[in-house]
């Protein structure tokens, strides 16, 4: 272009344009180029063979028969070429056939242009992108070329074929001793992934043979020496808490022969302090009162070092919830300080003693600390058995309710001493943990503490149990259960006349238990 | 005023123990250890022994079981020891209770009153046990009393005489501790009913607290290797799982 350009006529006439193109075909014969000429908005002109190649009507004619017949040099194309100025590309599919046209647009290099005639189009459609920002004054002339890729395309093809051909198999061979050798490395790892899961669910005697002098045999030992050390440190800890438990329960067995002489003696000192003078009577009193308390806390800790040692047992039953927590109050005296809601008929499968020692410790301990009157609150929710301990009084601070359940926790420093052993409400929680169920220690919503209880139910036959009322999906709640507690003031069930029921020895108390037992 | 004979080693909680009771007006022999305690057995013909576990020299367990070899006198025993597998292994020797030290005074009296009891087969409680299990055979048991000859019953091969306190199996008599004879007779008082364990430990060994049932489990298995064929599989004491025992039905 660069060369045929000045020879150019200007302002070009068709014929002209043709000349040009048909000398830039023939310069780039070679490579099958096709190329069109246009000058201003003039008719694109194609070279002398541009009629036969369309697949309409030849080209030649005006714009919109070049863009039907000439090819890739669409409107677009052209549309572009002359907004922009500058050399476009563009790919086209043609008949399905891939195509690459190019607009170029040829400026002229002399400023000067205007005057003389000779106008020179620097740029050809092979020209260099870099001619583009030296920009000159166009001249109006812009040279399209469109160049068929059919080549190309069955060259990438082949190129596909053989990469396919031949990759694929050279791939396979690869990929087999490359599964070998990630295999050889993968193995120890998953054994060592294997034995880390080994020595987390517990089995420290865990060890890996050593195979090889790489970097994973060295992993292998020290692995292996991890190994040795937790299991050092875990049969050490082991030996000591062992021991410390057994020194607990030997401590407590040994305190329990000198006080069975004490306990043994105490009402007699009681009754004979009556008759001393009141010095005396005071220290006799006391040496009673204090001798009772030890021997309750020995007991308490004897019960805590069982838990400790996993000796306690859980001797379960299937028990009338009502009956055994009124026998519960009753035992201890407690019926007229205690409002009680428990539904009748009400069964459950639990351990009697230990459930009688839960009610027991929290009632207690509501009793001690709280406010009268305490609430005594049973029922099932979701096939679990709760029940709850209400006091009125001011209630847990809320710093100590997470350390309520710890052994010999004071809430209040003040009140070191009190009558109970510190450990009655830990003893709960265990009783409570063995069932498999859960206590919970809260403040009520117009104060007070409640202390919550929820077993499972485990109805084993029960008539009077039933799997029915079972809401289902209600899951555990802390405030339904406080909440509750405040709502159920309605069923005072009189401790009095179940009192006078079940004290064992008379006809009446016979016969309701037996009733109670019989009925399913 | 009872006859008991403690044998205990802790000089406090002999001392202890037998002050305690004697001023609750029982006439109390002590005994250090085992051996002298055995002796003591024949010399001074108590109404009720109280037997420490831990002895030096012959155990607590040994002299219990010599002790139900010859004779059918009460037991309670007494020990520091209050682990479940402790008194268990104390009842199957033949004990009739087990008291775990430190037990006040009251406590004592309490047990040894029950134990007593049983033994002697009248009184209020069983009386009113009688009346509130409203059997068929209660009438029978207390229309005995006047006539004993009419208070045999015979379930299978046992025969129950109510007046005499006396089984007989096939014939032969069969030799009972004192709680598993007043277990049996409460049993069988309505048979086919069915009793908790709980229920049980109160009428039977007149607790009126939680625990201990093992007491019965205990006594219900020395029972059933007495008097059953096969004490695998009962007859006679049977178990209703979840709830407890009951006599028959055979």
């Amino acid at each position: 272009m660069q060369s045929l350009g000045p020879d150019l006529p200007f302002p070009p006439r068709r014929e002209d344009l043709q000349n040009l193109v048909v000398q830039l075909d023939r310069a780039g014969g070679s490579r099958n180029w096709r190329t069109y000429a246009q000058y201003e908005d003039g008719p694109v002109v194609p070279g002398p063979w541009g009629g036969g190649v369309g697949s309409s009507a030849g080209g030649a004619g005006g714009t919109g028969g070049a863009a039907k017949g000439g090819a890739a040099v669409t409107d677009g194309l052209r549309k572009a070429v002359r907004e922009q100025h500058a050399p476009i590309f563009q790919r086209v599919d043609r008949d399905g056939q891939p195509w690459l046209a190019i607009g170029m647009p040829v400026d002229f290099t002399d400023t000067d242009a205007g005057g003389g005639g000779n106008g020179t189009g620097r740029t050809g459609p092979d020209a260099t992108p870099s001619a583009t920002p030296q920009r000159g004054k166009p001249s109006g002339l812009i040279v399209y070329a469109e160049f068929a890729l059919a080549d190309e395309k069955a060259d990438i093809s082949a190129l596909v074929t053989a990469a396919q051909a031949g990759a694929l198999p050279a791939l396979a061979l690869a990929v087999v001793p490359a599964l070998f050798a990630a295999r050889r490395v993968l193995r120890p790892v998953r054994r060592l992934r294997a034995a880390a899961e080994r020595i987390t669910s517990g089995e420290l005697d865990t060890r890996l043979p050593v195979t090889g002098r790489d970097e994973l045999a060295d992993l292998t030992v020290t692995f292996n020496e991890m190994a040795r050390a937790l299991e050092k440190d875990d049969a050490e800890l082991r030996r000591m808490e062992a021991n410390a438990r057994r020194f607990a329960a030997d401590v407590s067995h040994e305190l329990r022969t000198p006080l069975a002489a004490m306990s043994a003696v105490t009402e007699v000192l009681d009754e004979d302090a009556a008759r001393l003078d009141p010095d005396t009577a005071d220290a006799v009193r006391l040496i009673s009162d204090e001798t009772t308390k030890l021997a309750r806390m020995v007991e308490d800790l004897i019960e805590v070092s069982r838990f400790d040692a996993g000796a306690a047992d859980l001797h379960l039953d299937e028990i009338d919830v009502a009956v055994a927590l009124r026998k519960t109050l009753q035992l201890r005296g407690w019926q007229d300080q205690v409002e009680t809601d428990l539904p009748e008929g009400l069964r459950a499968r639990f351990d009697p003693r230990r459930i009688d020692v839960v009610v027991a410790n929290l009632v207690g301990n509501a009793l001690r600390h709280g406010g009268t009157p305490v609430r005594l609150t049973a029922y099932e929710t979701s096939g679990r058995l709760r029940i709850d301990v209400a006091d009125q009084g001011p209630g847990i601070d809320p710093q100590a309710l997470p350390h309520v359940f710890d052994r010999f926790y004071k809430a209040d420093a003040a009140r070191a001493r009190s009558s109970g052993s510190g450990l009655g409400l830990a003893i709960a929680m265990e009783n409570v943990r063995l069932h498999g169920g859960t206590l919970r220690a809260a403040n009520g919503p117009d104060g007070g503490a409640v202390f919550t209880v929820e077993v499972p139910v485990d109805p084993l036959g029960g008539a009077g149990v039933g799997a029915g009322p079972e809401p289902g999906g209600e899951g555990p709640d802390v405030t339904a259960p406080v909440s509750g507690a405040g709502d159920t003031g309605t069923g005072d069930t009189g401790a009095g006349d179940t009192g006078a029921g079940d004290t064992g020895a008379g006809d009446t108390g016979t016969e309701d238990a037996k009733n109670e037992e019989g009925r399913p | 005023m009872t006859r008991v004979l403690l044998i205990e080693d802790d000089p406090a909680v002999r001392k202890g123990v037998h002050l305690a009771l004697r001023r609750r007006g029982h006439e109390v022999e002590a005994a250090a250890s085992g051996e002298t305690g055995l002796l003591a057995l024949d010399r001074f013909r108590p109404e009720l022994v109280l037997l420490d576990l831990m002895l030096p020299g012959m155990s607590g367990l040994e002299v219990c079981r010599r002790i139900r070899e010859t004779q059918q006198i009460p037991i309670i025993i007494l020990s520091a020891r209050g682990d479940d597998i402790d008194m268990v292994v104390g009842l199957e020797a033949g004990a009739d209770d087990y008291v775990v030290k430190p037990a006040s005074g009251e406590v004592l009296q309490a047990r040894m009153r029950a134990v007593l009891r049983r033994v002697v087969g009248e009184g209020g409680g069983d009386g009113a046990r009688e009346a509130g299990s409203g059997a068929p055979s209660a009438s029978a048991a207390s229309s005995s009393r006047s006539s004993p000859s009419s208070s045999s019953v015979t379930y299978g091969a046992l025969t129950i005489d109510r007046a005499g306190l006396l089984v007989t199996k096939d014939g032969r008599d069969v030799v009972l501790a004192p709680s598993e004879l007043k277990l049996l007779l409460f049993l069988s008082d309505s048979p086919g009913q069915v009793f908790s364990r709980q229920q049980l430990l109160e009428q039977v060994w007149e607790h009126s607290f939680y625990g201990d049932v093992r007491l019965v489990d205990a006594c219900v298995m020395r029972l059933r290797a007495k008097i059953e064929d096969d004490s695998r599989a009962p007859t006679y004491v049977q178990t209703v799982r979840g709830f407890g025992y009951r006599f028959g039905p055979l």
